[in-house]
């Protein structure tokens, strides 16, 4: 065996795992690991802020479904990481982050540049670890991505002190891992999956509210087979955007807050629900204890924590969704629900998603037109607010994985660096931000990144001047008392780009939306649209906070 | 209402902190907690008593599961485990109190007389939580000064 030292291993170890980029900014206490990956078969991003980093690694795994990668020196480079690695986090996305830390001698001593970085990220972690010893490098580096990709993913955090870096062992590569408290349930009951299938056959008003755990899990298809063998109708959340085709006639589209009356409608008046992946989130509930008051549930989920946590469950199923939906396939019988499918459809006939035109340039036109001029075939990151909520509502996702949205932190700032690591795990597909302009600032430096890596990425900034949906609450609940919203004194964003080296177009009317998109794609480079929409457009429908799915907010008139 | 749970946990730095970790982000007060390694010196087991919404403990207890180094979870909910609690007392002494101290110590086969001082005496207290809230009450009249208890430990009764 050959003697090598901690840092050798490491990479070494990622090789091993098959990665092929990594993600992340140098400093002092991860000097050794720098030197390694100087000669080594990985492409290192660069980054212009550790966030974006992160992010970018998370973007990456959501649109391959492979381990993102991203790095950092101690101290502040990690801290400078823990936006991405929470958000990570509150979606369930696979990243490894690797960070240098002071040597294991002056742990504990306030070092320069030492943070706690495993005790400051544990409560934002699936696990984390501090290699104290080159001997367990080989297998820490083997269990991290183990424990980041199986089960309920997330993300894991590898902490190595410097001196571990450039201490030698002889290097030995574990091929399998052994956990012993860590065995993920991934098949299903067969007992349980028998009584739901007799629960679904009795249902008359069944709906199914399937969430981003389909797509992680991999069971778009699965889904798509159980709603061809039943005709239930499919209400998504956020993160499951693109598990089950919009375009189909028994999609209903988005659920909860700003999603459709109808799929709202729908999930309040059924007599059942069957819950996959999802978690019931109060952005997707509303006020729990009006929520769907007559409807049983069945709940599948790998996580057993995710199951009867927020609602009761009259059918818990603990189980990879991939598998559960397969066994259940097998056996479901189609109930009886002609009724319930008629009303679904006055429903979506009465109260379709609309928005009013009246020639100002409105931002759900402008996503429309994303949509169209990509034919639907891109993959599309969001920012938060505002933006993150037209981009869901008005593009129409047929695929997984084509949605990459900070859901469960709301990070504002995921949506570009996210972008990129999307276009650096599949170059081929078409990769557009729909950016707030609030947003986009939160990582705008990464402009460098892509511009100087050669990754086309397109961001379309819907620029209403203000921290839109904040003001929105405002409007609605605070009177129209804009409190620190205003974003005056936002830069020209076509000059920032032309500054970085990015293709810069400002659009103006609804008329400029489509060439300017189709020149946008035409072009081999970064490009930023800067639409300047409607300042005081809001998202309808809205459930205000803590009311019951059926008090939704129009704004048509 | 109260719950005895058990955790066998990897014996590593830091899982302490991740156990107590998801008590405290949800605002739970730990009662007692003691910990130790087990028959195989590469685990601990803690004894964890929490007072708390059940719902909300079952769900902590799911979370514990989820932590990667931990390896079993046991509530004690609707059973009778054994437990026992080491406590040390420290009791005033005078001439007046010491009969009525020692007269304590010797009527319950849980009280001890772990050292004795000028002014003070220590009793050494082992035993359940209803045996050792009746020695104290009778102390604590006798002037009790200093208390220090180790948190109960736990094991299922009989040949689990
Ligand atoms: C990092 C961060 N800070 C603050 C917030 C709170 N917040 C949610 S939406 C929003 C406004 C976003 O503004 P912009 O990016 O311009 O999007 P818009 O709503 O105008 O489309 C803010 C401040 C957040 N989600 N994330
Ligand atoms: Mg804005």
């Amino acid at each position: 065996m050959a003697k090598m030292i901690g840092a050798k291993i490491l990479v070494e170890s990622l090789i091993r795992e098959k990665v092929e980029v990594i993600f992340g900014i140098s400093g002092g206490a991860i000097l050794p690991v720098f030197d390694v990956l100087y000669d080594a078969p990985i492409r290192f991003i660069l980054t212009r802020h550790e966030q974006g980093a992160a992010h970018m690694a998370d973007g990456y795994a959501r649109a391959t479904g492979r381990v993102g990668v991203c790095m950092a020196t101690s101290g502040p480079g990690a801290t400078n990481l823990t936006t991405g690695i929470a958000t990570a986090h509150m979606d369930s996305i696979p990243i490894v982050a690797i960070t240098g830390q002071v040597p294991t001698y002056l742990v504990g001593n306030d070092a320069f540049q030492e943070a706690d970085v495993t005790g400051i990220t544990r409560p934002i972690t699936k696990h984390n670890f501090l290699v104290k010893d080159v001997k367990d490098l080989a297998r820490t580096v083997k269990e991290a991505f183990h424990i980041a990709s199986t089960g309920r993913p997330g993300p894991v955090l590898i902490d190595l002190p410097k001196d571990v870096q450039i201490k030698e062992t002889e290097a030995e590569f574990p091929r399998e891992v052994e956990i012993r408290g860590y065995k993920p349930t991934y098949f299903g009951h067969p007992g349980q999956i028998k009584k739901a299938v007799q629960m679904i056959s009795k249902a008359t008003r069944p709906v199914i509210y399937a969430g981003g755990g389909v797509i992680i899990s991999g069971a778009s298809k699965e889904l798509i087979q159980l709603v061809e063998k039943t005709s239930i109708p499919v209400a998504t959340t956020l993160m499951a955007l693109g598990a089950f085709p919009e375009n189909s006639p028994l999609s209903l589209g988005m659920l909860g807050m700003h999603g459709t009356e109808y799929a709202n409608y729908a999930i309040m008046d059924c007599d059942l629900i069957i819950a996959i992946g999802a978690r019931f989130d109060d952005r997707v509930t509303g006020s729990l204890d009006k929520f769907a008051p007559e409807a049983k549930i069945i709940h599948i989920d790998i996580d057993p924590s995710a199951i009867a946590k927020n609602v009761q469950v009259d059918i818990p199923i603990v189980g990879d969704v991939k598998n559960v939906l397969r066994e259940l396939n097998k056996i479901v019988k189609k109930p009886a629900i002609s009724g319930w499918l008629k009303q679904i459809g006055e429903w979506k006939k009465n109260h379709p998603l609309t928005y009013k035109r009246n020639g100002k340039l409105k931002p759900q036109y402008v996503v429309e037109k994303i949509y169209e001029v990509t034919k639907g075939e891109a993959i599309i990151a969001t920012e938060v607010g505002q933006n993150q909520m037209w981009a869901a509502q008005y593009y129409q996702y047929t695929k997984p994985r084509t949605f990459l949205s900070s859901g469960g932190l709301g990070t504002m700032g995921y949506g570009f660096p996210a972008s990129i690591g999307a276009k650096v795990g599949c170059p081929d597909r078409m990769v557009f931000d729909i950016a707030g302009d609030g947003s986009f600032q939160m990582n705008i430096q990464e402009l460098a990144t892509c511009v100087h890596n050669k990754i086309p990425v397109k961001v379309a900034i819907m620029n209403n001047g203000y921290l839109g949906l904040v003001r929105q609450w405002q409007e609605l609940f605070y009177k129209k008392r804009y409190s620190a919203v205003s974003l005056a004194g936002n830069p020209d964003f076509v000059k920032v780009a032309e500054a970085y080296g990015a293709v810069g177009i400002k659009v103006e009317k609804e008329e400029e939306v489509v060439p300017a998109l189709k020149k946008a794609i035409s072009i081999d480079k970064p490009v930023v649209l800067d639409f300047l929409i409607e300042p005081e457009e809001n998202v309808f429908p809205m459930v205000p906070a803590g009311a019951p799915l059926t008090e939704m907010l129009r704004g048509l008139a | 209402m109260k719950h005895i749970i058990n955790v066998l946990v990897e014996n590593k730095p830091g899982v302490l902190a991740r156990i107590s970790g998801l008590f405290s982000a949800r605002g739970f007060n730990i009662e007692s907690l003691a910990v130790g390694e087990t028959e195989n010196p590469d685990t601990s087991r803690m004894t964890l008593v929490v007072e708390g919404d059940d719902r909300i403990l079952e769900q902590v207890t799911k979370q514990l599961h989820k932590l990667i180094d931990v390896i079993k979870v046991a509530d004690f909910v609707g059973e009778k485990p054994i437990t026992r609690e080491l406590l040390l007392v420290k009791v005033s002494l005078t001439k007046g109190t010491k009969p009525q101290i020692l007269q304590i110590v010797n009527s319950f086969p849980e009280a001890r007389i772990a050292d004795v001082g000028e002014k003070t005496i220590t009793i050494e207290i082992v035993g359940e939580e209803d045996r050792i809230k009746t020695i104290l009450d009778l102390l604590r009249p006798l002037g009790l000064k200093t208390l220090s208890r180790t948190g109960r430990i736990a094991l299922p009764r009989g040949s689990k």
